[in-house]
């Protein structure tokens, strides 16, 4: 799908702004617990997780609020105290692209398409050198 | 624009366009410098396959253009995304004649695509299947 891909200006924006929540919110070590914790053990409610994190209930409350504002989890809505969250993991495939462009690596075989290529004229010597190795 | 949508690298080789463009389309040549088992169907839409045995990892791929011996594009999978996911991007290898030897650009595209509005759906969807089905898993085992 090259036409796809060539055109992808308009939609960098959305995910740039996707790559960006997801490293905010994973730049907290609180927040990267309990994404982990959503991640591993599924659908939990504040209290739950307090029960898992050695981190109060209501400092849990506020960063889940701010997880589902950020859109990388999403609240079930139920009584206050009820409320289960689970995780949203759309905006972590953008960011999972972001880290697969950085870590692409076409140095290495490109070094290595070089060394190949020396490696055969060496090898089958072309007619306008005199030497070979 | 902080997300790297476009990887681009140009280097000179001291070899012909038609050597180069060998290296970059035969299986023979892929296998000497790139994957180590290659497999292509050298065509627009021909399959192509590359296994790195060390990593353990093949990336299927799709010749999406053959223009000899100046163009050479095919689409694959993000590497590092899981194997599942649709998304692919875009490697184009142009060659210019350079003196005796040639100008290899290789540009790959497509990191900063969204699945079309699958975005917001899909995955959801993806993740609701999952509960769904463990709950009718579990409705199925409790009739029993």
């Amino acid at each position: 799908m090259p036409p796809d891909a060539k055109a992808p200006d308009a939609k960098a924006p959305e995910a740039e702004a996707a790559a960006e929540q997801v490293f905010a919110a994973l730049a907290d070590p609180t927040r990267r617990a309990i994404l982990a914790a959503l991640a591993g053990g599924g659908p939990a409610t504040a209290t739950d997780l307090a029960g898992q994190l050695p981190i109060t209930r209501q400092a849990i409350a506020k960063h889940l609020a701010l997880l589902a504002a950020a859109g990388l989890v999403t609240a079930k809505p139920g009584e206050r105290r009820r409320i289960r969250y689970r995780l949203r993991p759309a905006p972590m495939r953008v960011a999972q692209q972001y880290l697969a462009a950085l870590a692409r690596d076409w140095d290495s075989p490109l070094s290595a398409l070089t060394d190949h290529l020396d490696r055969s004229a060496a090898s089958q010597p072309h007619p306008t050198r005199g030497h070979h190795d | 624009m902080g997300f790297p949508d476009r990887i681009e690298r140009t280097i000179e080789l001291a070899h012909p366009p038609a050597t180069v463009w060998a290296a970059l389309t035969t299986a023979e040549g892929l296998a000497a410098w790139f994957g180590d088992k290659v497999t292509i169907d050298l065509r627009p839409g021909g399959a192509a396959s590359m296994r790195w045995s060390k990593e353990g990892y093949t990336a299927d791929m799709r010749v999406e253009r053959v223009e000899e011996p100046v163009v050479f594009a095919f689409t694959w999978p993000i590497f590092g995304l899981p194997t599942d996911d649709p998304r692919r991007t875009y490697v184009e290898f142009t060659l210019e004649p350079a003196g005796a030897g040639t100008r290899l650009t290789v540009t790959e595209s497509g990191f900063a695509q969204l699945p079309e509005d699958a975005y917001r759906t899909a995955y959801d969807g993806n993740s609701e299947g999952w509960a769904k089905e463990l709950g009718e898993l579990a409705a199925y085992l409790d009739a029993a």
